[in-house]
């Protein structure tokens, strides 16, 4: 019987000896006179069970995890290849076997809708990727006229995943009706924020998606050209989406006639160089340009006058990831998941010190709480959590009397946080806040483009004051003049770098005042 | 049967510092990329993965072909954290300095790091074999603290295999040097 075994490619799992599985299996099974049918998956995103190994049985696929090479021929001799054979019950007694992966309570309990794929196919089989329903929402939407798509999209009520949550339908809009022969579908893969992998994730076990997403945004707005500025800290990324852009390219899904509908998209890939500020869409323009990644003052809209000077939509990989299951199911199934103004589901990214790290993909409106304690098991040190960073280096720190606030845009937003991108940083109590306030703004001052002056200047003095402030020195006057350093940044910067490096910074002082100096010495305004 | 994952080729340096083999890899940089749209990036990706960094000499062939001024070119590769002025060690270590990583001890990690190779972050080993860098985020952030060697990713990274990671770098360097 020849048994198809699956060990994960994506980053994460290399990053923790996935190829070197892959090929103590292989050997392990030469040895034994043994014919294995191994495929090479993208990750289920349960990051903690890396690498984690699946084997298909009559029953579903059985997992194994996390598997270190040496642990390859005890699992061979405890049957693992004979789950196949209809005598699972060897190998599900193994310290290491994990039962069937579709029972996994953390996977049950998600609703996966734009990862639906991830971690079930060979990321580069097409064929994979359409048995799963793959291009299904490109072909509908090449019967559609271009206005119809648009409307699906803005019915849908999906919002950019980027984190800055604008109504992806409107911006598609916008690019469509504005005058031009040349537009652009630029996607933001510059997935800078600590805490976050999504788009990594779904670029290395989805790339396909990706494409049919960016596919049917340009032939919604008129768009021939596409983009994807993918980070260059993501080598693999990059391999993987070149590899599918090509295997797309030569089936008609890209290319001068995208299924035999005489319609044109090309997409190519363009690496970063490791400036956070390039996240930001209009510095991520100019540096697809050739430039610094400066940020451009709005109006004009990039829809209206973006790459190039061209109307371009920019959109998150999650948004366009999640465009192909809107096309194929319909704007009312993804409008039908969430709450208020908050559509669809967000894709969690549980971070830092958390026992059960990896993607959580759920409807809006779960709680932190559930987030890390139900599904994320607590700390991954067994301390204490003391607080939690959503939405990334420039996300509020949300301390324990917020964790049952629903996660929705608009009520993470009256709690003066951001839900951004959807990633969570877990820190246990050895955490200083007075030290994360000043990487805060130390990053900041790190990574400004330069172009306004309170993100440019203000940072550095942030950190100088924090400095003060951890040394003691006139700390009341010191924790005064952060306030109004903040309060500039705030109102005075011309994008979300300064706008809301403040965040952070504030909401540490105004939770964990006593990290600061003396409980009660300090008043925030904020 | 597809078994390896096809991991990203590490950069390859074909000089040693002969200043006709830069200047031909330049040049072949230019021809591959000049006529591409917002070609500045891919081009100084190119030179940098074929010869490891962006020698001085290399920012006026490539502002004239396209058609920029030197202080343009120079503002770009002075703007990106990625491109590099002078040669590096053979391996690039970065190790990962952000919030995730942060709260799993990669302060600790890099403070290893520093002590084991003998330079500060954006130094130089001594033998010549490594470059420490921080890093941003390598998207591990479910598995910290991680590094990057070369274009490989590390996670769930302690003092001892990062130890044994350097060693065995070491070696391998050693190797090819005999």
């Amino acid at each position: 019987m020849n048994t198809t075994v699956y060990v994960p490619r994506d980053s994460t799992a290399l990053a923790v000896g996935a190829d070197e599985v892959a090929d103590s299996m292989v050997a392990t099974a030469a040895a034994r006179g043994i014919e294995l049918n191994l495929i090479r998956n993208g990750s289920r995103g349960l990051f903690w069970l890396e690498p984690l190994v699946e084997v298909a049985t009559a029953a579903g696929r059985v997992g194994f995890g996390p598997v270190a090479p040496q642990d390859v021929p005890a699992l061979f001799d405890a049957g693992l290849l004979q789950s196949g054979a209809g005598a699972p019950a060897v190998s599900l007694s193994h310290p290491l076997a994990l039962g069937l992966i579709d029972d996994i309570s953390y996977l049950k309990a998600q609703q996966r809708l734009t990862c639906a794929r991830i971690g079930i196919t060979d990321p580069l089989s097409l064929p994979d990727y359409e048995a799963h329903g793959g291009y299904a929402g490109l072909r509908r939407a090449l019967a559609l006229a271009p206005e119809a798509i648009i409307t699906e999209v803005v019915e849908s009520g999906l919002r950019g995943r980027g984190g800055a949550a604008f109504p992806a339908g409107i911006k598609w809009q916008t690019a469509a009706r504005a005058p031009g022969a040349q537009k652009y579908i630029v996607c933001n893969a510059d997935e800078g924020d600590s805490g976050t992998f999504a788009d990594r994730l779904l670029m290395e076990s989805d790339p396909f998606v990706l494409i049919e997403g960016m596919t049917i945004a340009g032939v919604a707005v008129g768009a021939t050209q596409g983009y994807i500025y993918v980070r260059s800290e993501y080598p693999h990324s990059v391999v993987a989406l070149e590899a599918a852009i090509a295997t797309a390219r030569a089936a008609q899904r890209l290319g001068p006639d995208l299924l035999g509908s005489g319609k044109t998209f090309e997409l190519e890939v363009r690496k970063a160089a490791g400036a956070y500020i390039c996240g930001e869409e209009t510095a991520l323009l100019d540096s697809l340009e050739g430039k610094r990644g400066v940020v451009r003052v709005k109006p004009p809209l990039p829809a209206i006058a973006g790459l190039f000077g061209k109307p371009t939509v920019v959109n998150n990989v999650v948004t366009l990831a999640t465009v192909p299951i809107i096309l194929a199911r319909g704007a009312a199934y993804h409008r039908d998941f969430g709450m208020g103004r908050s559509r669809g589901t967000l894709t969690v990214q549980l971070a830092g010190n958390i026992k059960h790290g990896g993607l959580f993909e759920t409807a809006f409106g779960v709680t932190l709480r559930d987030l890390l304690f139900t599904f994320g098991g607590g700390s991954a040190s067994g301390r204490p959590i003391k607080t939690v960073q959503v939405g990334g280096p420039l996300g509020a720190y949300v301390p324990e009397s917020q964790w049952d606030m629903p996660m929705d845009y608009e009520e993470y937003a009256k709690l003066g946080a951001m839900l951004g991108h959807g990633g969570i940083v877990v820190h246990d109590d050895t955490v200083d806040m007075a030290r994360m306030a000043r990487y805060a703004m130390e990053f900041c001052a790190l990574e400004s483009c330069g172009k306004c002056t309170p993100c440019r200047i203000g940072a550095v003095r942030g950190v100088e004051i924090m400095d003060r402030i951890m040394a003691n020195e006139k700390r009341p006057e010191q924790i005064t003049l952060l306030q109004d350093l903040c309060d500039t940044m705030i109102n005075g910067s011309l994008c979300a770098m300064g706008g809301m490096t403040p965040f952070p910074v504030l909401s540490a002082l105004k939770h964990y005042p006593e990290d600061f100096g003396a409980a009660g010495a300090i008043e925030p305004r904020h | 049967m597809n078994v390896k994952s096809d991991p990203p080729q590490a950069n390859a340096v074909v000089t040693d510092g002969d200043p006709a083999a830069i200047a031909q890899a330049i040049a072949a940089a230019i021809e591959r990329h000049a006529q591409r749209p917002g070609a500045l990036l891919p081009l100084l990706h190119d030179v940098q993965d074929h010869l490891g960094y962006l020698p001085t000499g290399s920012v006026a062939p490539i502002a004239q072909a396209l058609n920029l001024s030197r202080a343009e070119v120079h503002g770009v590769i002075t703007f990106y954290h990625h491109f590099r002025q002078q040669p590096g060690g053979r391996n690039v270590l970065r190790v990962c300095q952000a919030e995730a990583c942060q709260a799993m001890g990669s302060g600790a990690l890099m403070a290893h790091a520093r002590a084991r190779l003998g330079c500060a972050p954006h130094g130089r080993s001594d033998d010549g074999v490594f470059s420490l860098e921080p890093v941003y985020c390598l998207g591990q952030c479910a598995n910290s603290p991680a590094v990057m060697l070369g274009e490989r990713v590390y996670a769930r990274m302690t003092a001892a295999r990062l130890d044994a990671l350097i060693a065995a770098t070491t070696e391998a360097a050693a190797a090819e040097t005999t």
